[in-house]
């Protein structure tokens, strides 16, 4: 009986990917000090490839220990949780933006008396055109991935996965586009600059940061299509499909806040 | 008990060098390669101290030259090197709030006991505690990158202060500015997968029958800290971020030429800042309470309110930030709200302290060192929770903001209190860890040294501040001499002491005698830790351990 365990939980081998990713790490963000300070691009993406291939290494092997059975109930209810803090700790470096946001719309110092601070430009984008359109699509993708998962949870429909999935996705990326074709429409037509004062900063920062996870969430729920469709997934271990459908519904919410406070409050008054 | 854990003893380690400290999902081997590291890191650290005590010994600029260091005769010109003694400062800052202290007792201490007394055979993910310990090297390596790297006045290095404020940290010329943002960054996340991977294995991997509360109380101080970090540390990692764009993109968020405000830096720092300091010392705190339990022969005192009052500080740790910045711009409301809610603090803290000492009432003390630690700590960490309730009065504040005092307060709660308690645990620990024992006197005599050096350094510092002495200033008037030069044969005595810490733990490891063993204090120590060999072999909990083995009834 000597070596042998006896618990459900999960004791891995030793791994080298998370040596690689650190130094991909390292590589990469002194890599963006040196782009930044215009030495050479080149260490940034260098590091930038060591990184992407670690998490795409370490994930397929997180993926091939679910097949061998690793992941037994204990383990994958860890799993949630680990995800769930996940989330967790980026609600709080979105808190950072909103509270930059915040404090800037409810006390604008350029109103005190005596004040040597600068009054930024601010603009109005009326948001009941395209951000209403964009905040609609973002929930419909949600929707279209609690259909995806309700597929799967009851009776293994296959179909309604697979097909909810890629209508989750579709609908992403089209926000994605609209996204993008906003900002361009706001930096070449009307004017807006990327930067230079508080106004663009807050804005930026905060639609650019929550695009930024969308991109994340949908290549997240790429991944999950692939192994939908190589038919991983079952009604009762789906951890990975899971984790995200909730990372999804975490980006909806964040575009809700930055549609309701960024676009409705933030401009009401203004227009 | 004998069959749990000791089946590792016929298993060789087969493991190569590489694949044990670089590869590792070992929890205990990934503890130590944290405490190794932090122990190295904290030297650097103290090193630069030791330098600006140096400097500070007599008035004048003596040693900090543009011309050089001046170490050996000082004879010749000297043009003081201002920008040196700020790099000097802001890096000895980084390195200790990021680099040692959290990697020391949350990565090192709780990476190796929290699975341990909790009956855990791991930790819940265990590769990913791997990726946190080697982002926490990658930080590091930036970090020196950056004090080594083009930064403001055309030399080396930044100058900023750890706290990073704008409009210094934002004009602040090279690259060694960016580089330090990023250390921050990598440290963050390294902190923040720590803490995930601390929770979820607190929460879902106990023993059975472990419930809540029968979870022991340096268990449950890791797990509050690990909720202080994942809620803390991102929204720095924000406020870095706002300060890398308004470097490098022309962004305006604390430049008041953009409409923007430094103020709002400070306040989104310091929202992370002050469960910061709780992040410190939090562990330590657990850490005590086990040290004193075992050395008074007696159970905890108050083993419930011990858990709230963990939980109770590390609420509260969120609601009262703006403390740091009194004399920064704030509404009288603000101002009075900030100073009753940091008070309120001072409740849950004493809960714990008298709960100490009332273990200790008419327990049978042991002073071995450990214990000493211990009891070092509870003065001097008392002292300066009490010069915090002082300068948590706005009124107060107005005097002694910026002065030595504040650094006196300060370095009383995290140099004596904090780093009192890391080596608590080091001795406590060392022969669980190493299989191996320290010299108990040559420990005392670490200990003395320690006391007499760290209070003669950090003591004085209060008058100085009382007398208005300014922190952060290379030179001062001949008024503070005396005290300055007190304060810095403290530092002298503290770093002689430092480095005897260091050859006690060679020699221990070398030389020391073997442990034999599982538990080598007395049956006070009885946390599922002390049921294990010394050092534990490489698994341990493979078949999980039995209720009886850990609930000791007495215990609570």
């Amino acid at each position: 009986m000597a070596h042998a365990k006896n618990h459900d939980y999960h004791i891995l081998a030793p791994s080298i990917w998370p040596l690689i990713g650190a130094i991909g790490g390292f590589v990469m963000l002194f890599g963006a000090v040196l782009w930044m300070h215009g030495v050479t691009a080149w260490m940034f993406w260098m590091g930038f490839v060591a990184v992407l291939y670690t998490m795409f290494a370490w994930w397929s092997e997180v993926v091939n220990e679910s097949h061998i059975g690793d992941h037994t109930p204990v383990v994958r209810i860890g799993l949630r949780y680990g995800f769930i803090l996940f989330i967790m700790s980026e609600v709080m470096f979105f808190f950072a933006w909103f509270w930059s946001f915040f404090k800037h719309a409810m006390y604008p110092m350029w109103e005190y008396v005596g004040t040597e601070y600068a009054q930024p430009h601010i603009h109005a984008i009326d948001p009941f055109h395209l951000p209403l359109i964009n905040t609609l699509i973002l929930l419909l993708s949600g929707c279209a991935v609690t259909w995806a998962h309700h597929g799967l949870v009851h009776g293994n429909d296959r179909k309604a996965l697979i097909n909810g999935l890629a209508i989750g996705i579709a609908l992403g990326v089209l926000f994605t586009a609209f996204q993008a074709y906003e900002y361009a429409l706001l930096l070449t037509h009307d004017g807006w600059k990327f930067g230079e004062d508080i106004f663009f900063s807050n804005f930026f920062m905060a639609t650019g940061f929550h695009g930024f996870h969308v991109l994340i969430g949908t290549v997240f729920l790429i991944v999950c299509l692939i192994r939908a469709i190589k038919g991983d997934f079952t009604p009762e271990q789906h951890v990975g499909f899971e984790a995200a459908a909730w990372y999804w519904h975490f980006v909806d919410v964040v575009w809700l806040f930055l549609f309701f406070a960024v676009y409705i409050w933030g401009t009401a008054g203004l227009g | 008990m004998a069959d749990a854990a000791i089946h590792g003893h016929e298993h060789e380690d087969e493991r190569g060098f590489f694949t044990r400290w670089f590869m590792s999902t070992n929890h205990k081997d990934i503890g130590i390669l944290y405490l190794v590291v932090s122990a190295i890191v904290g030297l650097i650290s103290v090193v630069f101290t030791v330098f600006m005590r140096l400097e500070l010994m007599d008035p004048g600029v003596q040693y900090m030259c543009l011309e050089g260091f001046k170490l050996f005769g000082t004879s010749g010109e000297c043009t003081p090197n201002g920008h040196l003694w700020n790099v000097l400062i802001t890096y000895h800052g980084v390195l200790m709030m990021f680099f040692v202290v959290i990697p020391a007792l949350f990565g090192g201490f709780g990476n190796y006991f929290m699975p341990l007394q909790i009956g855990a055979p791991d930790m819940a993910f265990p590769r990913l505690n791997n990726l946190s310990f080697w982002l926490y090297v990658a930080g590091t390596s930036l970090g020196v990158a950056s004090m080594l790297s083009p930064g403001g006045n055309d030399q080396l290095g930044s100058g900023v202060g750890w706290v990073l404020y704008p409009p210094l940290s934002t004009t602040e010329g090279g690259m060694s500015m960016d580089l330090a943002i990023f250390a921050v960054h990598v440290s963050g996340a390294s902190s923040i997968l720590g803490a995930i991977n601390m929770i979820t294995t607190f929460l879902n991997m106990r023993a059975p029958g472990m419930t809540l509360f029968k979870v022991p109380l340096f268990s449950w101080s890791i797990f509050v800290t690990a909720w202080l970090i994942l809620l803390s540390l991102p929204v720095l990692a924000g406020a870095i971020t706002m300060l890398l764009m308004d470097r490098n993109f022309g962004f305006t968020f604390f430049d008041p030429a953009g409409g923007g405000d430094p103020i709002l830096y400070q306040h989104i720092l310091w929202f992370f800042g002050h469960p910061e300091v709780y992040i410190v010392i939090l562990p330590g705190f657990g850490i005590i309470s086990h040290v004193i339990a075992t050395f008074s022969r007696k159970p905890i005192f108050g083993y419930l309110p011990m858990v709230w009052a963990l939980i109770a500080i590390g609420v509260l740790g969120f609601v009262v930030w703006a403390h740091h910045m009194y004399t920064a711009g704030m509404s009288l409301n603000q101002q009075a709200y900030f100073m009753l809610a940091t008070m309120v603090i001072a409740v849950p803290t004493g809960v714990k302290i008298f709960s100490w000492i009332a273990t200790m009432w008419s327990g049978s003390l042991e002073f071995k060192a450990p214990m000493m630690f211990a009891l070092g700590f509870l003065v001097l960490f008392t002292m300066g929770g009490v010069t915090g309730i002082v300068l948590s009065q706005t009124a107060v504040d107005r005097a002694y903001h910026d002065t030595y005092y504040v650094v006196a307060h300060f370095h009383y709660v995290m140099s004596l209190g904090a780093v009192f308690a890391i080596f608590a645990g080091i001795y406590f620990y060392f022969g669980k860890m190493t299989g191996r024992q320290y010299s108990e006197f040559w420990a005392n005599v670490h200990f003395w040294s320690f006391f007499v050096g760290a209070n003669l350094t950090f003591f004085p510092q209060h008058f100085l501040g009382r007398q208005g002495m300014p922190r952060r200033y290379i030179d001062y008037p001949e008024a503070f001499a005396y005290w300055n030069k007190i304060s810095s044969y403290g530092a002298l005595i503290s770093f002689a002491s430092f480095i005897l810490f260091f050859g006690i733990m060679i020699y221990a490891l070398m030389r020391g005698a073997k442990v034999t063993e599982n538990n080598y204090w007395n049956e006070y120590a009885d946390t599922l830790e002390w049921t294990l060999p010394s050092p534990p072999p490489e698994h341990t909990f493979e078949q999980l351990p039995k209720q009886e083995d850990w609930d000791k009834g007495h215990a609570h």
